[in-house]
């Protein structure tokens, strides 16, 4: 078991964990060694896994997902602990690391309770890489819910603001979701085999059963897309971000909108999408309303708020409605551009929280209205601040261009007026997102400086720098070498593209005779 | 050719950029003003190598036997690749335009890095400007290279956010905060038009080169099928589109509000960015894709008719402003309309197509000229310290390098032989002529109205009053980087009208010999002639004339000089409409309705639980009262099941 290299991504969470334990409460020097020590290992685990991964494929590796493995958990219910990567999960796995090495870097200083807080920082991250190395059902959803949980914790006690309120919000509501999706689950096990004695949990068996039959995929598709489109902030269950956001400390918004929020859309595509496709050609254009809606929504909302956090809640909202918007267009260059689109957002809006967090910590306030003219006084995080801004809006050279272009130009191969309509519907948001970017950059660092007590702050602390700079190169590798990552995860689409295709035809010839 | 070179064109401008840019605060100022006019003037030798081997060589990679001009991709690289039809290159496309092109650019350029660094002495932020130039260099310059519509795209993104850092180089003046973000905003909802205007035709031709899609507009107009959509061709809509992105860079009404107020800039910026270069970008996206153009003259006509609404309109707002570089702001918008009419009245069967080959050089003479009138702007307000020119009036004695170089392009916008502006103005107004008469007879009158804001500019600045302010503050020529490129640039306005340019750039690029046309110069002249003389009369001395007309149509000037309210418009409709009603009222139902609904699904849980936890009142006797009641019941309901 343990000569699978996969699985050391949940086992090097496991000893942080037991690492932090052994801290003792005051010790911030050990707990930050640990922290580093195994974030450092993590990222650079994934780093490898990437080279690993490429060089399989480029040797002629074919399978869908590489270095599988699965080891039996529960007889009864036929549930393993089943893992295996595509070029997909193997990007997902280098955002989780990546931000979880930023994150580190940017809670540097938390207080109080570090210890605390970085078990259960540390007990989410493991949740999110158990989730994306998982291929069994079972065992991802229960990543999924051991992601999920700390949350509650990391907010109410370390947020600010209405923290239990928000806290509390943010819980019920994913696990809202997480009901719909268990329903969902369980229905697709149930149908995941014609014979009843060998029914399965592993994703790549159901698919190759294609034994659920087109009047259930129907019920369990809209089960499955809204319990992970909760996660994904899809309209209109997306009011825990603006609130969930807004309170959580830094490194957690960081995370949970870098990562978490990518469950969602990873779980739309990798269950919703590949195990009912039938459900997904005949439904899609239900949820290309609804997401549709989110991109445009989200973009207006976020132009009158005046919390930054808040605008970039509405901003992620409208993001990652694009991802969903993508992933339901159904063809390989529109779902490439959702993956592009999961990346560049997790690290756009990580690098925003953690230089709101930074921006807060000396300002003490997140109001744009009390803020002015910071780039003369904080010179570095304004300039951290321009870029991420110049990302969000998708400038050429940094990754959110290539991502909406991508998904742009792959949903436009729909010729029928629906699909046109919310194509260019979609596309506006390009306009709107300048909007909003534009007048926080130009209220919060332009400008003459609106309170003179903010004269005297600093400008960033090395372990912020390294936390900015990290995020910034991998959005700047993204934007300006952008075909790399597209040759990592096309081999991923065959299969997806090919059942999609086969239950459209299926479908046609049912719909024939 | 080999790819070094035109590797380095591109290359060293952006490396200009990340050095002054990550290492400039470690910089003194000397030091990155001389590694950013080090950086351009190698960039610019490269550049005239690049292109003078292009038009002279004879090289047959570059001209064929007839004398055709080929069109040489130098590299091409995939950059990203969407379907395995459309991908996504980023390469460097030798031919007349690129080629004509590299030498505006880098040379207008160079001599605005050379100038701010005697305008942009004593700024805080000396390095970043330079950083940003090399960035707006960068480019500009991958823009008119650009081998596909996609990667122009790319750089069209970039060239706007250069602007945008630039014309925000004040951070900390309000003003110039809000004419950045209105710039940026105003050219990216333009884009937005370009976008769909590539997504449709690349629908279509699953491709994004030029190449193909030049060489071989009939296919691409078959390719389509004869779709439409609302009464006219896919096609059609698909390059007023892009031609929409094209009228939001190059200013053209109702997208031009944002040039005006990017005047807050610094000086040389407007001279480069905002003058010669990046605003002349739509005019140069037509003329590259202008053999697709041809093939739906409906888009060509589109053209044509917002050129001539913004020419006419744009010159009569020129005449009534104050400020000297809003004078030229205008007087830009009014030049590139020019040009865009010239190409939109250009057809093969009308000489070979001149008017193309006379927009493209007027493209080139105007740059240079307009470049000559913002630098010598700059210099005048480096002496005054005031944009208007109420605070000029009589300063011919005390800046004569200045007077005559602005003097020189003047004339030479004027189109006063034997300037450059003459000829290519010529040219285009022939082509107009040769169109339609009524084009002709109205960019005859814009021309006429030229000459007239110009000469009212030069004169209320050079001869009037001497203002009394000069006594304290005695105002001097600038310093030699100054200095230098105004008198480089005169002799070039000077002399560059004696260019044969159809030689070089045509629309079918074969060669053309160019023709004065003596009816069309002489009427031309004459109106030119004739609102000088306007001018010299009423703004000479100084006198009651302006004021007295001034009074006699009192809502016509306001009107004029508050640019007939455009910016009002604007205004209501982004503030008050959708910001104030579309915007808010969302961001409300957002948390008065969804998310209030939210709220109410765990209200209604807690007052339920609120009203049943009573039953669980922890006293035996009532849930003996429950358990008997109950037993009961199910007795009940047992006893009916058997019988």
């Amino acid at each position: 078991m343990f000569s699978n290299f996969l699985i050391w991504f949940v086992i090097v969470p496991v000893l942080m964990l037991i690492g932090l334990g052994l801290c003792r409460n005051s010790s911030m020097k050990a707990i930050r060694t640990v922290m580093v020590v195994g974030s450092t290992i993590l990222l650079a685990m994934s780093l490898w896994l990437c080279v690993d991964f490429l060089a399989q494929r480029a040797a002629g590796a074919a399978d869908e997902m590489l270095f599988t493995g699965s080891w039996m958990w529960y007889e009864p219910l036929n549930i393993h602990l089943a893992v295996g990567v595509d070029g997909i999960s193997v990007l997902m796995l280098i955002l989780s690391s990546v931000i979880v090495f930023a994150g580190t870097f940017a809670s540097w200083k938390i207080d109080p309770l570090p210890k605390n807080f970085f078990l259960w920082f540390t007990l989410l991250s493991t949740g999110v890489f158990g989730f994306f190395i998982s291929i069994d059902m079972f065992t991802m959803f229960m990543f999924y819910e051991v992601a999920l949980i700390p949350m509650y914790l990391l907010i109410g006690v370390w947020g600010t603001g209405r923290k239990e309120y928000s806290a509390m919000k943010l819980t019920l509501m994913l696990m809202g979701g997480s009901a719909f999706l268990m329903l969902g689950l369980f229905g697709i096990y149930w149908h995941s085999s014609a014979d009843p004695n060998s029914l399965t949990w592993n994703i790549l068996e159901i698919s190759n059963n294609a034994a659920i039959d087109p009047g259930w995929q129907n019920y369990l598709f809209c089960l499955t897309f809204v319990g992970f489109g909760v996660l994904g902030a899809m309209f209109p269950f997306h009011t825990w971000s603006p609130d969930g956001h807004a309170c959580a400390p830094t490194a957690v918004s960081m995370l949970h909108a870098g990562v978490l929020m990518k469950l969602g859309g990873y779980g739309c595509f990798r269950i919703a999408i590949f195990l009912l496709p039938q459900a997904a050609n005949e439904l899609a254009w239900f949820f290309i309303i609804l997401t549709g809606i989110s991109i445009v929504y989200g973009a207006f909302s976020a132009c009158v708020q005046t919390d930054l956090k808040y605008i970039n809640a509405y901003s992620s909202v409208s993001h990652c409605g694009m991802v969903l918007f993508a992933i339901l267009m159904l063809n390989t260059t529109a779902m490439t551009g959702a993956i592009l689109q999961m990346l560049s957002h997790g690290l756009m809006t990580a690098l925003f929280f953690a230089l709101i967090g930074m921006i807060y910590g000396r300002t003490h306030t997140r109001d744009i209205r009390q803020m002015g003219g910071l780039m003369k006084i904080m010179p570095y995080l304004g300039v951290c601040y321009m870029i991420a801004g110049f990302a969000s809006l998708g400038l050429p050279g940094l990754s959110g261009f290539v991502a909406e272009m991508t998904i742009f130009f792959g949903s436009f191969e729909h010729a029928d007026t629906f699909h046109r309509v919310f194509v260019i519907a979609a596309t506006c948001s390009i306009v709107i997102t300048a909007v909003y970017i534009l007048r926080v950059v130009g209220k919060l660092l332009l400008g003459p400086v609106q309170d003179e007590h903010h004269l005297k702050l600093t400008d960033a602390t090395w372990f912020e720098r390294v936390a900015t700079i990290t995020l910034i190169v991998c959005i700047a590798a993204i934007g300006c070498f952008p075909n790399w990552i597209n040759e990592t995860i096309q081999h991923s689409f065959t299969p997806i593209i090919e059942v999609i295709n086969q239950a459209a035809n299926s479908g046609a010839m049912a719909s024939v005779m | 050719m080999e790819m070094t070179l035109p590797i380095l064109i591109l290359a060293i401008p952006i490396t200009m950029f990340l050095i002054l840019g990550i290492g400039g605060v470690y910089m003194s100022k000397k030091m990155a003003g001389v590694l950013g006019i080090l950086g351009m003037g190698v960039t610019m030798c490269i550049a005239y190598y690049v292109a003078l081997t292009y038009f002279f060589s004879g090289d047959p990679a570059f001209i064929d036997a007839q004398g055709l001009r080929l069109q040489v991709p130098v590299f091409d690289w995939l950059w990203l690749a969407f379907t395995n039809a459309l991908q996504v290159k980023l390469g460097f496309l030798l031919d007349p335009i690129s080629a004509m092109m590299l030498i505006v650019i880098t040379t207008i350029s160079f001599m605005v890095h050379l100038y701010s660094w005697g305008y942009m002495e004593g700024e805080k932020g000396f390095q970043r400007f330079y950083a940003f130039l090399s960035l707006f260099s960068f480019s500009m310059l991958g823009l008119v290279v650009a081998t596909n519509i996609f990667q122009m795209y790319i750089f069209w993104e970039l060239v706007g956010v250069s602007s945008y850092l630039l014309i925000g180089f004040y951070y900390k003046l309000p003003s110039a905060v809000s004419a950045s973000k209105k710039a940026f905003i105003v050219t990216r909802f333009a884009d937005l038009g370009f976008l769909i205007g590539i997504l449709i035709l690349s629908f279509y031709c699953k491709t994004f080169d030029f190449i193909p899609i030049t060489n071989d507009p009939t296919s691409v107009l078959a390719s389509t099928g004869g779709a439409t959509f609302m009464g006219a061709s896919v096609l059609t809509w698909a390059l007023v589109l892009i031609f929409v992105g094209g009228m939001g860079k190059s200013a053209m009404m109702p997208l031009h509000i944002w040039l005006p107020d990017a005047m807050e800039g610094p000086t040389p910026v407007s001279a480069l960015i905002h003058a010669a270069t990046m605003v002349v970008a739509g005019v140069y996206l037509v003329a590259r894709m202008f053999p697709l153009y041809l093939i739906e003259e409906a888009s060509l006509l589109f053209v044509t008719c917002v050129g001539a609404i913004t020419a006419f309109y744009a010159a009569v707002v020129a005449c009534c402003q104050i400020d000297i570089k809003r004078v030229l702001a205008f007087s830009t918008i009014s030049q590139i309309a020019f040009m865009m009419v010239a190409l939109g009245v250009a057809r093969p069967e009308l000489h070979d197509g001149f008017g193309y080959m006379a927009s493209m050089f007027h493209l080139f003479t105007h740059a240079m000229f307009k470049a000559l009138l913002f630098l010598g702007a700059g210099a005048l307000i480096h002496a005054v310290h005031s944009n208007d020119y109420t605070a000029m009036g009589g300063l011919r004695k005390y800046m004569p390098i200045t007077h005559w170089t602005f003097l020189i392009g003047c004339l030479a916008i004027a189109g006063i032989w034997p300037f450059s502006g003459f000829f290519s103005k010529d040219e285009m107004l022939a082509a107009m002529f040769a169109n339609h008469w009524f084009w002709g007879a109205w960019m005859t009158m814009v021309a006429g109205l030229t000459a007239f804001y110009m000469f009212r500019l030069y004169y209320l600045i050079f001869w009037w009053e001497e203002n009394p302010h000069y006594k304290e503050h005695k105002p001097h020529d600038a310093p030699w980087q100054m200095s230098l490129p105004l008198i480089i640039l005169a002799a070039v306005s000077c002399v560059a009208g004696f260019i044969p340019f159809g030689e070089f750039v045509t629309w079918n690029r074969m060669p053309y010999h160019i023709h004065i046309e003596l009816p069309v110069a002489a009427t031309s002249l004459t109106v030119a002639i004739l609102a000088i003389a306007l001018a010299t009369v009423m703004y000479r001395k100084k006198n009651p004339i302006p004021s007295r007309l001034k009074a006699a149509m009192p809502g016509l000037w306001q009107a004029a000089h508050r640019r007939f309210y455009w910016d009002e418009i604007y205004m209501f409709i982004t503030h008050k409409i959708i910001f104030n009603i579309i915007c808010k009222s969302i961001a409300w139902f957002d948390r008065h309705v969804i998310d209030a609904t939210m709220d109410g699904f765990a209200k209604i849980t807690q007052k339920t639980s609120f009203a049943i936890r009573g039953m669980q009142s922890g006293s035996i006797q009532t849930y003996i009262v429950w358990y008997f009641l109950g037993a009961v019941l199910l007795a009940g309901i047992t006893w009916i099941c058997i019988f």
